[in-house]
């Protein structure tokens, strides 16, 4: 698995769906569409400044709320590239495995790394590096039917291997 | 070692002979749910996968709720996209605008969940029939594509918490009262991958109305289910309902719990959740002055026909505040037409509120209610985060049907008694 790299922006505990993405924008999937308004509700703007590869750190539930998935994807297609939280709300968590958006749970992480600071993820390790001042920092590894469907690239690729589609 | 009913229904559900909190399955599901907003993502990626039949017709429910009928021409595309799918894959369960009703609500009245189901649905309070004493969850439009292909979700056995509820509700508290004032102790992420069940003496007297309510409300504390044990109020529920064969499970007495809550019902009065969690509860006894702009009584939560009664008691030969729009929308079709026929609707017009066909609209800030900047809104829905109704800087309040009626009646949160 991959190494992401990127800069940190911070949100707190409980960011919930509607936050990430407001109901009132979905009338639509399309991806681009959606990302236009991710997070505007808490950080207006948020979407025109991010980078590709900008990185979420959040604290306690993260994407608690509705099962619509539309709030990863919007999250994915602003450019962000991954998110570490102290925990996420379940369905969440299933969504963003299933679409292919790597999120991690490390509390300590959470809690030492800074808004703007750039750091380095190895998903295959779990490992988690400030790139500033070298701390690093472990997150817990997936279980291994998580790190198939991770490796199969998300669950359609899964569920196409199996069904042979 | 003793099971729990959620244990016992997933394990039946996988072919084993008992799972682990903590176990990865592969569980066979009985009804799959997708909405106007969740299906037509899954319907895109089962197309994507190359799939050409849905694993059963009949196991596949698809209802247009949310933005329902159409708000707009994107809204429209959706629903389009979802009843073309439906034609085409033959869906026995698919229910058009003017035959449907706000899915939690409309599932159950219809019989088409039962007791010792595993259902899985993509919104989040597909939770809500845990009450018939099935295991039902929320999921993704990613795991609703597969499961319409094979049939089958994954999912990891919970542990379970167990909530008693002792001694005997005072006047005006419902069901939605008993789950607020739990998600208020426990908070919203108290239940965190977890199975909430219910049980106690208050429990078993509580009717169906109020045990969907929170069985509804379970995902507000973070929970994988919620879950009421079958009893007699639950068969007599089903009994007329079920097309087709259902099996009961109870837990058994040796089952083992994470954590074990007790409450006495005598603590609880009717709970005001505040902006903008539906953690941030207060009794409605110490609840200050907070003038209102808007009411809305429906929802999944809060829009059957008990919901729509106690509002009728309450607002009978009352105004709504001046100051005050009133909205209120009968979950299904079959509630509206009981609420006609109750004079429940009658009472509500005459009290100058606006009365809506089956739509979870405003619940999402959708449409047919929408808040601007500053507004406030009393609602019996289950949630109040930032922008739920509408622009950030309005603000959300739940209670239950009585509390909304009389705040209704009186312009700012009001207690049911001073009516
Ligand atoms: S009424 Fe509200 S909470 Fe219930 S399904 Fe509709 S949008 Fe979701």
């Amino acid at each position: 698995m991959k190494i992401i790299e990127g800069r940190v922006w911070k949100f707190g505990d409980n960011i919930d769906t509607d936050v990430i993405i407001p109901a009132r924008y979905l009338n639509t999937s399309d991806p681009e569409e959606l990302a236009k308004h991710c997070m505007e509700d808490i950080d207006s703007g948020f979407s025109k400044k991010v980078r590709k590869g900008d990185l979420i750190v959040a604290g306690d539930n993260f994407g608690c709320g509705s099962s619509r998935e539309h709030a990863p994807i919007a999250i994915k297609a602003a450019g962000i590239a991954g998110i570490i939280a102290r925990s996420f709300a379940r369905i969440f968590f299933r969504n963003a495995i299933n679409i292919g958006l790597p999120i991690i749970e490390c509390p300590e992480a959470v809690d030492k790394i800074e808004s703007d600071t750039l750091i380095r993820i190895d998903l295959s390790s779990g490992l988690i590096t400030d790139i500033r001042n070298g701390k690093s920092y472990r997150a817990t590894p997936f279980p291994p039917f998580m790190q198939e469907l991770i490796a199969a690239g998300g669950l359609m690729n899964y569920v196409m291997l199996q069904q042979r589609l | 070692m003793g099971r729990t009913i959620t244990e016992k229904i997933l394990a039946a559900h996988a072919g084993l002979a008992e799972v682990h909190p903590g176990e990865l399955i592969k569980a066979k599901v009985d009804i799959a749910l997708g909405n106007d907003v969740t299906a037509p993502l899954a319907i895109d990626e089962f197309e994507k996968a190359g799939a050409q039949k849905v694993f059963d017709p009949n196991k596949i429910v698809l209802i247009p709720d949310h933005f329902t009928p159409n708000k707009d021409i994107k809204s429209a595309q959706l629903c389009l996209k979802m009843r073309r799918f439906a034609k085409a894959q033959g869906l026995r369960h698919y229910y058009e605008v003017g035959r449907m009703g706000i899915e939690h609500a409309f599932l159950p009245e219809q019989g088409l969940v039962l007791p010792g189901d595993l259902i899985i649905g993509a919104d989040s309070h597909t939770c809500t029939y845990g009450a018939l004493g099935a295991f039902a969850t929320g999921i993704g439009s990613t795991d609703l594509a597969a499961a319409m292909i094979t049939g089958e979700v994954w999912l990891k056995v919970p542990e379970s918490i167990k909530f008693i509820f002792w001694g005997k509700l005072r006047p005006w508290v419902s069901g939605k009262d008993l789950i607020l004032y739990t998600i208020g102790k426990i908070g919203v992420d108290g239940a965190l991958y977890q199975a909430m069940e219910f049980v106690g003496e208050v429990m078993d007297q509580l009717d169906m109305d109020s045990r969907f309510t929170m069985a509804n409300m379970a995902i507000e504390a973070g929970a994988k289910n919620g879950i009421i044990a079958p009893d007699n109020i639950t068969l007599a529920y089903v009994k007329s309902r079920a097309q087709r064969n259902f099996k009961l499970y109870q837990s058994d007495k040796e089952a083992s719990y994470k954590t074990v809550y007790e409450f006495d019902a005598a603590d609880i009065e009717p709970q005001v959740a505040f902006p903008s969690l539906p953690a941030n509860t207060m009794p409605i006894s110490q609840v200050p002055n907070i003038s209102i702009d808007q009411v809305i009584i429906g929802s999944c939560t809060n829009g059957r026909l008990s919901d729509l009664r106690v509002a009728a008691q309450v607002l009978q030969g009352h105004k709504v505040h001046p100051d005050v729009r009133l909205i209120i929308i009968p979950a299904t079709q079959d509630i509206y037409r009981q609420a006609l026929i109750a004079g429940y609707i009658e009472i509500f017009l005459d009290a100058q509120a606006v009365i809506s066909t089956p739509t979870c609209g405003p619940c999402l800030g959708g449409h047919m209610g929408v808040l601007a900047e500053g507004e406030r809104a009393v609602a019996t829905t289950n949630r109040n985060f930032v922008g739920r109704m509408g622009d950030s800087r309005s603000e959300v309040y739940l209670t239950n049907p009585a509390v909304a009626a009389a705040s209704a009646i009186m312009g700012r949160i009001a207690n049911p008694e001073e009516i």
